[in-house]
Protein backbone atom coordinates (compact mmCIF):
# COMPACT_ATOMS: atom_id res chain seq x y z
CA UNK A 1 0.00 0.00 0.00
CA UNK A 2 3.14 2.55 0.85
CA UNK A 3 4.60 1.48 -2.44
CA UNK A 4 1.47 2.46 -4.68
CA UNK A 5 0.69 5.63 -2.73
CA UNK A 6 4.82 6.93 -2.91
CA UNK A 7 3.89 8.45 -6.52
CA UNK A 8 1.01 10.40 -5.38
CA UNK A 9 3.25 11.46 -1.44
CA UNK A 10 5.91 12.05 -3.83
CA UNK A 11 4.10 14.25 -5.58
CA UNK A 12 2.83 16.30 -2.80
CA UNK A 13 6.08 16.86 -1.58
CA UNK A 14 6.53 20.96 -2.68
CA UNK A 15 9.03 21.27 -5.76
CA UNK A 16 13.02 21.08 -5.32
CA UNK A 17 14.83 24.26 -5.36
CA UNK A 18 16.86 23.27 -8.67
CA UNK A 19 13.67 23.51 -10.54
CA UNK A 20 14.07 25.63 -13.38
CA UNK A 21 17.26 26.94 -12.80
CA UNK A 22 19.79 26.38 -15.22
CA UNK A 23 23.06 24.80 -13.65
CA UNK A 24 25.67 26.67 -15.68
CA UNK A 25 27.99 29.34 -14.91
CA UNK A 26 29.16 29.93 -18.19
CA UNK A 27 27.23 31.60 -20.55
CA UNK A 28 26.35 29.31 -23.87
CA UNK A 29 26.38 29.54 -27.07
CA UNK A 30 28.00 32.87 -27.08
CA UNK A 31 30.88 32.75 -29.57
CA UNK A 32 30.28 31.43 -33.62
CA UNK A 33 32.13 28.49 -32.42
CA UNK A 34 31.14 25.09 -34.22
CA UNK A 35 32.94 21.59 -35.42
CA UNK A 36 31.84 22.46 -39.16
CA UNK A 37 32.22 23.36 -41.64
CA UNK A 38 35.66 21.77 -41.14
CA UNK A 39 38.36 24.17 -42.89
CA UNK A 40 39.86 22.33 -46.42
CA UNK A 41 43.24 20.91 -45.72
CA UNK A 42 46.46 22.96 -47.08
CA UNK A 43 47.08 22.57 -50.46
CA UNK A 44 50.95 21.50 -49.79
CA UNK A 45 53.14 20.26 -46.90
CA UNK A 46 56.18 22.33 -45.14
CA UNK A 47 58.82 22.34 -47.59
CA UNK A 48 61.84 20.70 -47.08
CA UNK A 49 65.01 20.16 -49.35
CA UNK A 50 67.20 17.70 -50.21
CA UNK A 51 64.28 15.39 -48.79
CA UNK A 52 65.72 15.56 -44.98
CA UNK A 53 66.20 19.47 -44.47
CA UNK A 54 63.20 21.60 -43.25
CA UNK A 55 63.07 24.89 -45.44
CA UNK A 56 62.82 26.59 -42.10
CA UNK A 57 66.57 26.25 -41.58
CA UNK A 58 67.91 27.87 -44.17
CA UNK A 59 65.38 30.62 -43.76
CA UNK A 60 67.01 30.72 -40.33
CA UNK A 61 70.34 31.25 -41.56
CA UNK A 62 69.96 33.59 -44.47
CA UNK A 63 69.84 36.90 -42.73
CA UNK A 64 73.04 36.09 -41.23
CA UNK A 65 74.96 34.34 -43.71
CA UNK A 66 73.09 34.38 -46.67
CA UNK A 67 72.26 31.59 -48.93
CA UNK A 68 75.61 29.59 -48.57
CA UNK A 69 75.23 29.51 -44.93
CA UNK A 70 73.68 26.23 -44.46
CA UNK A 71 76.21 24.55 -47.23
CA UNK A 72 78.92 25.69 -45.34
CA UNK A 73 77.43 24.60 -42.03
CA UNK A 74 76.82 21.44 -43.42
CA UNK A 75 80.23 20.68 -45.30
CA UNK A 76 81.96 21.84 -42.41
CA UNK A 77 80.03 19.93 -40.07
CA UNK A 78 80.19 16.58 -42.39
CA UNK A 79 84.48 17.25 -42.47
CA UNK A 80 84.28 17.36 -38.14
CA UNK A 81 82.47 14.21 -38.04
CA UNK A 82 84.63 12.80 -40.29
CA UNK A 83 88.41 13.70 -39.29
CA UNK A 84 86.99 13.32 -35.38
CA UNK A 85 85.83 9.63 -36.72
CA UNK A 86 82.51 10.36 -34.67
CA UNK A 87 81.38 9.09 -38.08
CA UNK A 88 83.43 5.80 -38.71
CA UNK A 89 83.48 4.45 -41.90
CA UNK A 90 83.07 1.09 -42.91
CA UNK A 91 81.25 -1.85 -43.81
CA UNK A 92 77.99 0.05 -43.24
CA UNK A 93 79.12 3.09 -44.80
CA UNK A 94 79.37 0.96 -48.51
CA UNK A 95 75.74 -0.39 -47.57
CA UNK A 96 74.44 2.78 -47.07
CA UNK A 97 75.32 4.39 -49.86
CA UNK A 98 74.51 1.72 -52.14
CA UNK A 99 70.93 1.90 -50.85
CA UNK A 100 71.06 5.44 -50.63
CA UNK A 101 71.69 5.30 -54.30
CA UNK A 102 68.78 2.89 -55.06
CA UNK A 103 66.48 4.75 -52.94
CA UNK A 104 67.36 8.04 -54.53
CA UNK A 105 67.32 7.05 -58.52
CA UNK A 106 63.95 5.13 -57.55
CA UNK A 107 62.64 8.28 -56.61
CA UNK A 108 63.62 10.00 -59.13
CA UNK A 109 62.38 8.26 -61.93
CA UNK A 110 59.13 6.77 -60.36
CA UNK A 111 58.47 9.49 -58.01
CA UNK A 112 55.75 11.61 -60.58
CA UNK A 113 53.83 8.73 -61.32
CA UNK A 114 53.65 7.52 -57.69
CA UNK A 115 52.54 10.69 -56.80
CA UNK A 116 49.98 11.07 -59.33
CA UNK A 117 48.38 7.97 -58.85
CA UNK A 118 47.58 8.79 -54.95
CA UNK A 119 46.61 12.01 -55.61
CA UNK A 120 43.98 9.97 -58.05
CA UNK A 121 43.06 7.83 -55.22
CA UNK A 122 42.88 11.02 -53.08
CA UNK A 123 40.47 12.57 -56.10
CA UNK A 124 38.09 9.76 -56.01
CA UNK A 125 37.50 9.52 -52.27
CA UNK A 126 37.43 13.67 -52.15
CA UNK A 127 34.67 13.27 -55.55
CA UNK A 128 32.39 10.28 -53.82
CA UNK A 129 32.12 12.15 -50.28
CA UNK A 130 31.36 15.47 -52.40
CA UNK A 131 28.65 13.28 -54.68
CA UNK A 132 27.31 12.40 -51.31
CA UNK A 133 27.14 15.52 -50.13
CA UNK A 134 25.36 17.06 -53.32
CA UNK A 135 23.02 13.99 -53.15
CA UNK A 136 22.16 14.71 -49.82
CA UNK A 137 21.38 18.47 -50.62
CA UNK A 138 19.46 17.75 -53.22
CA UNK A 139 17.26 15.09 -51.64
CA UNK A 140 16.61 17.55 -49.11
CA UNK A 141 15.63 20.31 -51.73
CA UNK A 142 13.59 17.90 -53.61
CA UNK A 143 12.15 17.17 -50.35
CA UNK A 144 11.69 21.10 -49.64
CA UNK A 145 9.26 21.21 -52.63
CA UNK A 146 7.34 18.53 -51.56
CA UNK A 147 6.40 19.85 -48.67
CA UNK A 148 5.68 22.86 -49.99
CA UNK A 149 3.21 21.41 -52.72
CA UNK A 150 1.80 19.04 -50.00
CA UNK A 151 1.27 22.59 -48.35
CA UNK A 152 -0.37 23.96 -51.09
CA UNK A 153 -2.35 20.73 -51.32
CA UNK A 154 -3.74 21.24 -47.95
CA UNK A 155 -5.49 24.55 -48.74
CA UNK A 156 -7.96 22.60 -51.37
CA UNK A 157 -9.40 21.02 -48.66
CA UNK A 158 -12.10 23.31 -48.53
CA UNK A 159 -13.30 21.80 -51.76
CA UNK A 160 -13.03 18.55 -50.38
CA UNK A 161 -15.12 19.26 -47.20
CA UNK A 162 -17.93 20.97 -49.56
CA UNK A 163 -17.98 17.28 -51.76
CA UNK A 164 -18.43 15.66 -48.22
CA UNK A 165 -20.46 17.62 -46.90
CA UNK A 166 -22.69 17.47 -49.94
CA UNK A 167 -22.14 13.58 -49.91
CA UNK A 168 -23.68 13.80 -46.43
CA UNK A 169 -26.89 15.67 -47.18
CA UNK A 170 -27.38 14.03 -50.06
CA UNK A 171 -27.25 10.70 -48.12
CA UNK A 172 -29.83 11.95 -45.61
CA UNK A 173 -31.84 13.48 -48.05
CA UNK A 174 -32.32 9.64 -49.85
CA UNK A 175 -33.05 8.19 -46.57
CA UNK A 176 -35.57 10.27 -45.63
CA UNK A 177 -37.17 9.97 -48.98
CA UNK A 178 -37.24 6.36 -48.58
CA UNK A 179 -38.70 6.48 -45.30
CA UNK A 180 -41.33 8.48 -46.32
CA UNK A 181 -42.42 6.34 -49.00
CA UNK A 182 -42.21 3.45 -46.86
CA UNK A 183 -44.58 5.25 -44.62
CA UNK A 184 -46.89 5.99 -47.28
CA UNK A 185 -47.30 2.49 -48.35
CA UNK A 186 -47.51 1.43 -45.01
CA UNK A 187 -50.39 3.43 -44.08
CA UNK A 188 -51.61 3.09 -47.76
CA UNK A 189 -52.23 -0.72 -47.22
CA UNK A 190 -53.73 -0.64 -43.84
CA UNK A 191 -55.85 2.24 -45.23
CA UNK A 192 -56.95 0.09 -48.04
CA UNK A 193 -57.63 -3.13 -45.94
CA UNK A 194 -60.38 -0.65 -44.24
CA UNK A 195 -62.40 -0.11 -47.34
CA UNK A 196 -61.20 -3.70 -48.81
CA UNK A 197 -62.89 -4.85 -45.52
CA UNK A 198 -65.84 -2.72 -46.04
CA UNK A 199 -66.68 -3.70 -48.99
CA UNK A 200 -66.50 -7.06 -48.50
CA UNK A 201 -69.07 -6.96 -45.34
CA UNK A 202 -71.30 -4.71 -47.87
CA UNK A 203 -70.80 -7.72 -50.49
CA UNK A 204 -72.19 -10.20 -48.49
CA UNK A 205 -75.11 -8.67 -46.73
CA UNK A 206 -76.00 -7.91 -49.87
CA UNK A 207 -75.93 -11.18 -51.51
CA UNK A 208 -76.81 -12.73 -48.28
CA UNK A 209 -80.37 -10.73 -48.38
CA UNK A 210 -81.01 -11.22 -51.95
CA UNK A 211 -80.73 -15.06 -51.38
CA UNK A 212 -82.95 -14.77 -48.13
CA UNK A 213 -85.61 -12.65 -50.41
CA UNK A 214 -85.50 -15.31 -53.41
CA UNK A 215 -85.67 -17.82 -51.52
CA UNK A 216 -88.88 -16.75 -49.51
CA UNK A 217 -90.36 -15.64 -53.08
CA UNK A 218 -89.57 -18.98 -54.48
CA UNK A 219 -91.68 -20.44 -51.36
CA UNK A 220 -94.11 -18.09 -51.10
CA UNK A 221 -95.20 -19.22 -54.28
CA UNK A 222 -98.27 -21.73 -54.13
CA UNK A 223 -98.62 -24.28 -56.97
CA UNK A 224 -102.24 -22.74 -57.64
CA UNK A 225 -100.34 -19.53 -58.26
CA UNK A 226 -98.10 -21.20 -60.61
CA UNK A 227 -100.08 -22.45 -62.88
CA UNK A 228 -102.56 -19.17 -63.09
CA UNK A 229 -99.20 -17.73 -64.45
CA UNK A 230 -98.02 -19.77 -66.61
CA UNK A 231 -101.71 -19.91 -68.29
CA UNK A 232 -101.53 -16.14 -68.54
CA UNK A 233 -97.93 -16.38 -70.07
CA UNK A 234 -99.07 -19.00 -72.30
CA UNK A 235 -102.04 -16.01 -73.25
CA UNK A 236 -99.55 -13.26 -73.62
CA UNK A 237 -97.36 -15.37 -75.67
CA UNK A 238 -100.02 -16.11 -78.03
CA UNK A 239 -101.27 -12.44 -78.76
CA UNK A 240 -97.68 -11.73 -78.97
CA UNK A 241 -97.67 -14.12 -82.03
CA UNK A 242 -100.79 -13.13 -83.26
CA UNK A 243 -99.64 -9.39 -83.37
CA UNK A 244 -96.10 -10.83 -84.91
CA UNK A 245 -98.35 -12.68 -87.95
CA UNK A 246 -99.52 -9.84 -87.87
CA UNK A 247 -97.03 -7.45 -88.24
CA UNK A 248 -95.11 -9.86 -90.86
CA UNK B 1 55.33 38.10 -12.11
CA UNK B 2 53.32 38.66 -15.15
CA UNK B 3 56.65 38.19 -17.02
CA UNK B 4 57.09 34.66 -14.62
CA UNK B 5 53.41 33.63 -16.30
CA UNK B 6 54.37 34.67 -20.08
CA UNK B 7 57.83 33.16 -19.54
CA UNK B 8 56.29 30.33 -18.52
CA UNK B 9 54.32 30.27 -21.67
CA UNK B 10 56.60 31.29 -24.14
CA UNK B 11 57.13 29.26 -27.19
CA UNK B 12 61.02 27.54 -27.03
CA UNK B 13 61.94 29.85 -29.67
CA UNK B 14 61.30 32.84 -28.19
CA UNK B 15 63.06 32.08 -25.01
CA UNK B 16 66.13 34.46 -24.68
CA UNK B 17 69.84 32.23 -23.89
CA UNK B 18 69.86 34.19 -20.42
CA UNK B 19 66.08 32.66 -19.95
CA UNK B 20 66.58 29.14 -20.24
CA UNK B 21 67.09 27.84 -17.40
CA UNK B 22 64.59 29.25 -15.50
CA UNK B 23 62.51 28.58 -18.53
CA UNK B 24 62.87 24.45 -18.40
CA UNK B 25 63.41 25.24 -13.95
CA UNK B 26 59.33 26.25 -15.29
CA UNK B 27 58.05 23.92 -17.70
CA UNK B 28 56.16 21.21 -16.81
CA UNK B 29 57.64 17.79 -16.06
CA UNK B 30 54.66 15.99 -14.80
CA UNK B 31 53.17 12.74 -16.62
CA UNK B 32 50.69 14.52 -17.76
CA UNK B 33 52.86 17.35 -18.78
CA UNK B 34 55.24 15.15 -20.98
CA UNK B 35 52.88 13.56 -22.37
CA UNK B 36 50.62 16.97 -23.54
CA UNK B 37 53.93 18.10 -24.74
CA UNK B 38 54.99 14.84 -26.77
CA UNK B 39 50.76 14.79 -28.13
CA UNK B 40 51.55 18.63 -29.00
CA UNK B 41 54.81 18.16 -30.90
CA UNK B 42 53.36 15.24 -33.03
CA UNK B 43 50.03 17.05 -33.80
CA UNK B 44 52.26 19.71 -35.11
CA UNK B 45 54.24 17.52 -37.44
CA UNK B 46 51.85 15.61 -38.50
CA UNK B 47 49.01 18.45 -39.42
CA UNK B 48 52.62 20.73 -41.10
CA UNK B 49 53.95 17.59 -43.18
CA UNK B 50 51.38 14.78 -43.49
CA UNK B 51 48.23 15.77 -43.17
CA UNK B 52 48.38 18.11 -46.12
CA UNK B 53 46.68 17.02 -49.80
CA UNK B 54 49.37 16.98 -52.07
CA UNK B 55 52.10 15.70 -49.58
CA UNK B 56 55.37 15.14 -50.78
CA UNK B 57 58.23 12.49 -49.36
CA UNK B 58 60.22 15.01 -46.88
CA UNK B 59 57.87 14.38 -44.10
CA UNK B 60 59.01 10.62 -44.00
CA UNK B 61 61.55 10.73 -45.27
CA UNK B 62 62.85 13.43 -42.37
CA UNK B 63 61.47 11.06 -39.92
CA UNK B 64 63.87 8.42 -41.37
CA UNK B 65 66.48 10.36 -41.39
CA UNK B 66 65.81 11.17 -37.42
CA UNK B 67 65.30 7.37 -37.09
CA UNK B 68 68.96 6.82 -38.66
CA UNK B 69 70.64 9.27 -36.69
CA UNK B 70 69.14 7.97 -33.42
CA UNK B 71 70.37 4.66 -34.41
CA UNK B 72 73.63 5.52 -34.97
CA UNK B 73 73.68 7.09 -31.54
CA UNK B 74 72.51 4.26 -29.98
CA UNK B 75 75.33 2.50 -31.43
CA UNK B 76 78.08 4.43 -31.21
CA UNK B 77 79.90 2.75 -28.80
CA UNK B 78 79.55 -0.58 -30.77
CA UNK B 79 80.99 1.18 -33.90
CA UNK B 80 83.57 2.85 -32.18
CA UNK B 81 85.57 -0.38 -32.27
CA UNK B 82 86.13 0.15 -36.30
CA UNK B 83 87.96 3.49 -36.08
CA UNK B 84 91.26 3.73 -38.35
CA UNK B 85 92.95 5.63 -36.01
CA UNK B 86 92.83 5.20 -32.35
CA UNK B 87 94.05 9.12 -32.05
CA UNK B 88 92.13 12.06 -33.20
Amino acid sequence: LLVLSAPAALRALPPPVAVGVLHTTRPLHTTQQSLAPVPPLPEKGGEVRHGFIPEEFFQFLYPKTGVTGPYMLGTGLLLYLLSKEIYVINHETAAAACILTVIIYGIKKFGADVAAFADKLNEEKVAAALAMKNEAMQALQTAIEEEKKEQWRVEGRTYLFDAKRNNVAMLLETNYRERLLMVYNEVKKRLDYQVAMQNLKRQKEQDHMIQWVEKNVVQSITPQQQKESIAKCILDLKALSKSAHAAV
Amino acid sequence: LPAAVLLKDTKLMDVKLGQLGSWLAMSDFTPGGITGALRRGYDRYYNKYINVRKGGLGGFSMLLAGYVVLSYVWSYSHVKHDRRRKYH
